[in-house]
């Protein structure tokens, strides 16, 4: 029974954690249909702006969940404006030109920190469940996932800026003329999308360190959830979430961790087969 | 001279400056010149693999470096197991072949568009990467080879002639092999390419509805490519094993895959030539960055310019937002666009003098 409970936190944690670092990436590519190669340096960035911010004495709290996103979400508006704008409606190019990006940002870092791995301890201790210990600092990732969604949600159902949002990923031509300037709301966007890429490398740095190629273990994952997903942004990060989550927790359990990110990688090359349209092309049609 | 005479008159440039590299390069220059000439050559076979697959089947593969990992690692497994290397060679060419085969398979037939594609061949080379790293434990091995893990497989027996043990190949005749192989790749693909099969594919990529309904199976000649490119990239593979008789998982990862496509974008896409000159320039420059490595390495600077990924970084950015055609069809552009110019200058030359 405690098995199971801890077994349920595990598959539960997995979710999260892939939802976490999905959803920055699925709402630059839903609304945007940008391919952004640099999310997973995004998300290193965050864990180094977490880990700067916490060796110059500002609590970890403030350091993981205020400062590194509002430092990627920065850097993320300079790279839209830099880069990216100039790129919109040629998919494989802005793949190319992100990819240079990731490379440049690893090059950057590694002359910067150094290419060796940088910790900080994980706050919040452990928790007894039955026979069995595990860390608290899982079921904090787990309710920072749960708010980070729950906020997109309702962001995007209730006010201004998400209705705005929503009409010009519907159609930007009639949003313009409408009054609204899809340019800046294509700024908003990247920036919101890397400010939460860097939220979820703060938040997962104290489990994982950070280095410099961090992103690499990252990257593919999340493109598998979003493009397992398919379209709809919250309901198919959730639910590629929910399904390669329990599939590589479940085979983590079985095997090795190594094993559990295989067998993730290629339920989701079949998964594609399967539905090319990701998860929502078929079912949650009319979800967010 | 029309296009069919600089056609042929770029063939002929082509054979008759490889041969003169080939025969000339080892009695003029020092064996390390020779050798790192020689990598330089067989990186070439894997720009021209995705080349192929890329600049004119329209696919974009961002794994290319998978189908190179797995040619290297087949040859060195069956190499151990096999002790003659007939058989290996084969089989570094056949297994990735047919890996992309089957991974084409997938993707082509379930019709995914151009950027997943570009996104599971990324996949797949991770979980190549991820998992070969993961086997560094002796419980992991295939026969009598052990795998190695991050550590790679070092000692890997050279290539010998066909079914004669004895004679192996010895660094001079590894130079010959991989440049005579890049001559012979090239050669290969422009008859590909010449042939209906090549220009089906290229109809593809230009429009991929019309030539179905010109009814020509687009899944069915991306495949085929697709396969093509992973056996060319298998056989480059095959040659890196053999060059530093070591493999080891950093050939599958990511860096690599990187390097392929930034070696064709510079070159240019659709051209053959480009990527080669791009593989050769740019390998060039890598090891032009690596070698003024500062030791102690404390000025940002210095460290900034011996950073290979950054400067890497820079100009796939740079190439991809201004020069996105790539050096040689840039080139081709301006050489056209002023022999033009000349050619209306001087007919406009000659019609004031009617006038008068």
């Amino acid at each position: 029974m405690d098995l199971i409970a801890l077994l349920a936190i595990q598959v539960l944690y997995a979710v999260a954690s892939l939802a976490l670092i999905s959803v920055g990436l699925a709402i630059i590519f839903g609304m945007m249909r940008v391919i952004n190669l640099a999310h997973g340096e995004f998300l290193m960035l965050g864990g180094y702006a977490a880990i700067v911010a916490t060796s110059h004495g500002i609590s970890i709290w403030i350091a993981m969940l205020v400062v590194a996103p509002i430092v990627v979400g920065l850097i993320g508006i300079v790279v839209e404006r830099a880069i990216i704008r100039f790129l919109y409606g040629r998919m494989i190019d802005t793949m190319l030109a992100t990819w240079g990006l990731s490379l440049f940002l690893v090059g950057l870092t590694t002359a910067i920190f150094g290419n060796t791995t940088v910790g900080i301890s994980a706050p919040l201790g452990s928790i007894q469940i039955g026979a069995y210990r595990t860390s608290a600092y899982t079921l904090f990732v787990i309710a920072i996932a749960a708010i980070v969604l729950g906020g997109i949600f309702a962001v995007m159902r209730w006010t201004r800026l998400g209705l705005i949002a929503r009409g010009t990923m519907q159609n930007a031509n009639m949003a313009a003329a409408l009054g609204v300037n899809p340019p800046r709301v294509y700024a908003i966007t990247f920036g919101v999308g890397a400010a939460l890429s860097g939220l979820a490398g703060a938040v997962l740095a104290p489990v994982s360190g950070v280095f410099p190629t961090i992103g690499v273990a990252y990257v593919a994952k999340s493109f598998i959830t979003v493009i397992g997903g398919g379209a709809a942004i919250l309901s198919g990060t959730v639910s590629a979430s929910v399904l390669f989550g329990t599939i590589n927790q479940i085979a983590t359990f079985v095997t090795t961790p190594v094993f559990g990110e295989v067998a993730l990688l290629a339920a989701a090359i079949v998964l594609i087969r399967l539905l090319p349209q990701g998860i929502t092309g078929r079912f949650f049609r009319r979800g967010l | 001279m029309n296009a069919r005479g600089f056609n042929v008159l770029g063939l002929v440039l082509v054979g008759v400056i490889g041969l003169a590299f080939m025969i000339l390069t080892p009695r003029l220059a020092e064996l390390d010149t020779v050798l790192d000439l020689t990598v330089y050559m067989i990186m070439a076979v894997l720009a021209l693999s995705l080349a192929l697959i890329w600049g004119y089947g329209g696919i974009l593969c961002f794994g290319q470096s998978a189908f190179f990992g797995l040619g290297a690692y087949t040859y060195a497994i069956a190499m151990f197991n096999i002790g003659e290397s007939t058989l290996p060679l084969l089989l570094a060419i056949i297994l990735p072949a047919a890996f992309a085969a089957l991974l084409g398979y997938f993707m082509f037939y379930g019709r995914i568009s151009d950027v997943y594609l570009g996104v599971i061949t990324l996949t797949v080379t991770l979980i190549l990467f991820n998992s070969v790293n993961s086997t560094a434990g002796p419980e992991f091995h295939i026969g009598a080879a052990r795998l190695g893990g991050f550590n790679g497989i070092p000692g890997i027996p050279p290539l010998n002639w066909p079914f004669d043990k004895a004679t192996t190949i010895d660094l001079e005749g590894m130079f010959y092999l991989a440049t005579g192989s890049l001559l012979l790749t090239y050669f290969g693909l422009r008859l590909l390419l010449a042939s209906q099969f090549g220009r089906i594919i290229v109809g593809i990529r230009e429009n991929e509805r019309r030539a179905e309904l010109l009814g020509y199976d687009p899944r069915a000649y991306k495949l085929a490519t697709f396969t093509i490119g992973g056996a060319l990239a298998g056989f480059a593979g095959c040659l890196f094993a053999n060059w530093g008789n070591f493999v080891s998982p950093t050939i599958f990862g990511l860096a690599q895959s990187a390097q392929i496509i930034i070696w064709v974008i510079v070159g240019g896409r659709g051209t053959l030539i480009g990527p080669v000159i791009g593989c050769i320039g740019i390998q060039w420059l890598s090891a032009a960055l690596g070698a003024n490595q500062p030791s102690s390495g404390s000025d940002l600077w210095s460290k900034i310019f011996a950073n290979a990924p950054l400067i890497l970084g820079v100009i796939l950015i740079a190439f991809v937002l201004l020069v996105p055609k790539g050096l040689v069809p840039m080139l081709a552009d301006l050489g056209q666009s002023l022999l033009r110019r000349r050619r209306e200058r001087a007919a406009r030359g000659f019609e004031p003098q009617q006038a008068e």
